[in-house]
């Protein structure tokens, strides 16, 4: 039982992460109908703006030594600068192009991030050491909870209810939920269709730059495409939540981190290199079950 | 026999100009030209057969380079060294594991065993919707990626597969080529390819004229798997060692690269991407290279390649989204217009929706 519970709460931190990360994607594709690869990527540049940029092998800390008041709004600040700049650079040139054209322009610039950050800091993963207070252990009856998979919980429900209250209560966050539900129309009664799609890729920055400095704590590493898996893992999760819905996203998050640690847990030994394929394997399985996803959405379907 | 030939004049254009390319590289003599030559017309077939799914139902696939991952290994399973895979592959089926069986058996093997797996997951993938399908296609990458990379007593896991004879150069892999433009042609024009293409052009005007959309994506689907398994096939008897690193990302990134700079609506578009792309990369390579002027050497810093690569997509997608081809065939200039109509028929300009101009 604790065994199961100890998994339970790794799966709930694991999920967390996908859940912020889909979170970020689910956004831009619920206005722009946007699959954005280079979400990943604004990860991985959170990531490396903390360390000195250099190819050396050990990394220096710059902007990670800083006090955590300084360090987050700045780490922020950079990850939105280079979210609206990829806005700005290709995809506002392509705003009237169709959702395939869109994801494949995304890749491209995921492409040109990875490979950019591979040239100015070198291809092998370095090492850093943030925060190293927060992996200690606390004890909650038998259970040990690492701290941080406690933070990486509080994290994700503070921006969660944050970007709840945003979206249901400034005049902002209602315009942007009306460009969600239909574009064309929201712009034909006054809603600025560049502002609203600046602050979507402006949050997604912000939420990007959160799983960074969440995900760096927890892995202690660096490399130019650790973004990359967190990515795909979370275009899986918006996929099997339901394309279009927040709270899809944030539901396909949770699911895709619990299969995920409970495979990792359950599987017999010899099967457990093979988890992220039973992982994916399964996920084709919910998607024969419900083609739409697991919180369909109703502007999921195309619309005539 | 020239009605034919003009009512069937791009394939028989491309085929011819492959030919050509293939026979000023061959009679050039020099080994780096022949190799990069090898290997571009095996990115041929790969391309080809993505745009038999890309180009005609306009649904972008990520998966098509596991396919080739698939292929690849099914050729190698077939045709490397009994001794190498009595010892390395010992959870292989006795059959495959004492006989070397011939190219000709291994490229079969290489083209049915990918076409049976896309079946498959074809059958989940295709009731999705279009930019849902898209994204679960990355599925496909990735579980073959997990398999390959782990399943040893088959694949041998992290170490490569090595004994597999090298017999394909470049006349073998410009045949595939020409192969593969061919087949790629005959869907095109075919009941189910006009079928599938309307679909594409209008999912909801398609399905009320009784077009079965997800069997023809289905259909289309297993086809441009069986090609990009072949070309797989291919690269494997022409490295002659294998292993699943390079059917990934990078990989799956130029040939997606090598359709959009050629435009993805037209098969000239394909075949003409290949090209592009090959002479830019190669060129860029050279200049990553450098030269050297005394004790300086002069060159790009590495990684440019990529780079260079990530903006050209992203110029040709803002500035000429339909490629290079601008969504049309190949046709002879002075082709009759009635020639032309006909040629005209089988494409359609662009993907659903390129259509508008940008603002």
């Amino acid at each position: 039982m604790i065994g199961f519970l100890q998994n339970l709460i790794d799966a709930v931190s694991l999920g967390s992460i996908y859940a912020l990360t889909a979170l970020g994607i689910g956004l831009l594709f619920g206005i722009l109908r946007l699959i954005n690869f280079a979400h990943g990527d604004y990860i991985t540049i959170g990531a490396y703006a903390l360390i000195v940029p250099s190819a050396d092998v050990t990394a220096r800390l710059l902007i990670g030594d800083l006090p955590l008041v300084v360090m987050t709004p700045l780490i922020c600040l950079i990850v939105v600068v280079a979210a609206l700049l990829s806005d700005v650079l290709v995809f506002r040139p392509l705003r009237r192009a169709s959702s395939p054209t869109l994801m494949i322009a995304s890749f491209a610039v995921s492409y040109i991030i990875q490979n950019g950050v591979m040239m100015l800091y070198g291809a092998r993963p370095k090492a850093v050491d943030l925060w190293s207070g927060a992996n200690t252990q606390i004890l909650i009856g038998d259970l040990r909870v690492p701290m941080l998979q406690l933070i990486i919980l509080v994290v994700t429900l503070v921006l969660m209810t944050a970007l709840t209250l945003f979206l249901r209560k400034t005049p902002y966050g209602i315009q942007m939920r009306a460009a969600a539900e239909d574009f064309r129309m929201a712009t034909y009664l006054g809603v600025r269709g560049n502002l609203v799609i600046g602050l979507a890729f402006a949050i997604s920055g912000i939420l990007a730059a959160a799983v960074s400095l969440l995900y760096t704590t927890q892995s202690g590493s660096l490399s130019h495409t650790m973004g990359l898996p967190l990515a795909l893992f979370a275009f899986v999760a918006v996929v099997v939540g339901g394309m279009g819905s927040l709270v899809g996203a944030v539901v396909g998050g949770f699911t895709i981190g619990i299969i995920v640690t409970m495979l990792q847990a359950y599987l017999p030994p010899e099967l457990r290199a093979f988890r992220d394929a039973f992982a994916f394997a399964f996920v084709i399985l919910v998607l024969l079950v419900r083609p739409a996803g697991l919180v369909p959405s109703r502007t999921s379907f195309e619309r005539v | 026999m020239r009605d034919f030939l003009i009512r069937h004049q791009t394939p028989a254009l491309l085929v011819a100009g492959l030919a050509v390319a293939a026979g000023l590289g061959v009679l050039t003599g020099n080994e780096t030209v022949q190799v990069t030559l090898t290997e571009m017309f095996i990115r041929l077939v790969v391309v080809v057969g993505l745009w038999v799914f890309i180009g005609n139902s306009g649904i972008i696939s990520f998966g098509h380079i596991g396919f080739m991952g698939v292929g690849a290994y099914a050729a190698a399973w077939a045709s490397a060294e009994p001794g190498f895979k009595q010892i390395m592959l010992s959870g292989l089926p006795v059959f495959l594991q004492e006989n070397q069986y011939p190219f000709a058996f291994a490229i079969i093997g290489a083209t049915l065993l990918p076409a049976l797996v896309a079946l498959l997951l074809g059958i989940a993938l295709m009731r999705l919707s279009g930019t849902a399908a898209s994204i679960a296609t990355f599925a496909v990458l990735m579980i073959v990626n997990s398999v390959y990379a782990n399943w040893d007593s088959v694949t041998a896991g992290s170490s490569s597969i090595i004994g597999i004879p090298t017999v394909v150069g470049p006349w073998v892999a410009v045949g595939f080529a020409a192969g593969a433009v061919i087949v790629a042609y005959l869907f095109q024009v075919s009941r189910l390819g006009l079928m599938l293409r309307a679909s594409r052009d209008d999912e909801v005007a398609a399905r009320a004229s009784a077009v079965e959309v997800r069997r023809m994506r289905l259909v289309a689907f297993v086809l441009s798997a069986a090609i990009a398994g072949a070309g797989g096939g291919l690269y494997a008897q022409f490295l002659g060692i294998l292993t699943i690193d390079p059917f990934y990302l990078g990989l799956t990134f130029i040939t997606l690269a090598m359709l959009v700079v050629g435009g993805m609506s037209s098969l000239s578009g394909a075949v003409a991407g290949v090209f592009a792309v090959t002479i830019i990369v190669e060129l860029l390579r050279v200049a990553e290279r450098g030269v050297s002027l005394g004790a300086i050497d002069i060159g790009l810093p590495l990684g440019s390649q990529e780079i260079g690569l990530g903006v050209l997509m992203a110029l040709i997608l803002i500035f000429r989204p339909n490629g290079l081809s601008n969504g049309r065939e190949l046709v002879w200039p002075r082709a009759t217009p009635a020639a032309k109509a006909l040629a005209g028929r089988t494409l359609s300009p662009e993907l659903a929706g390129d259509a508008a101009p940008s603002p």
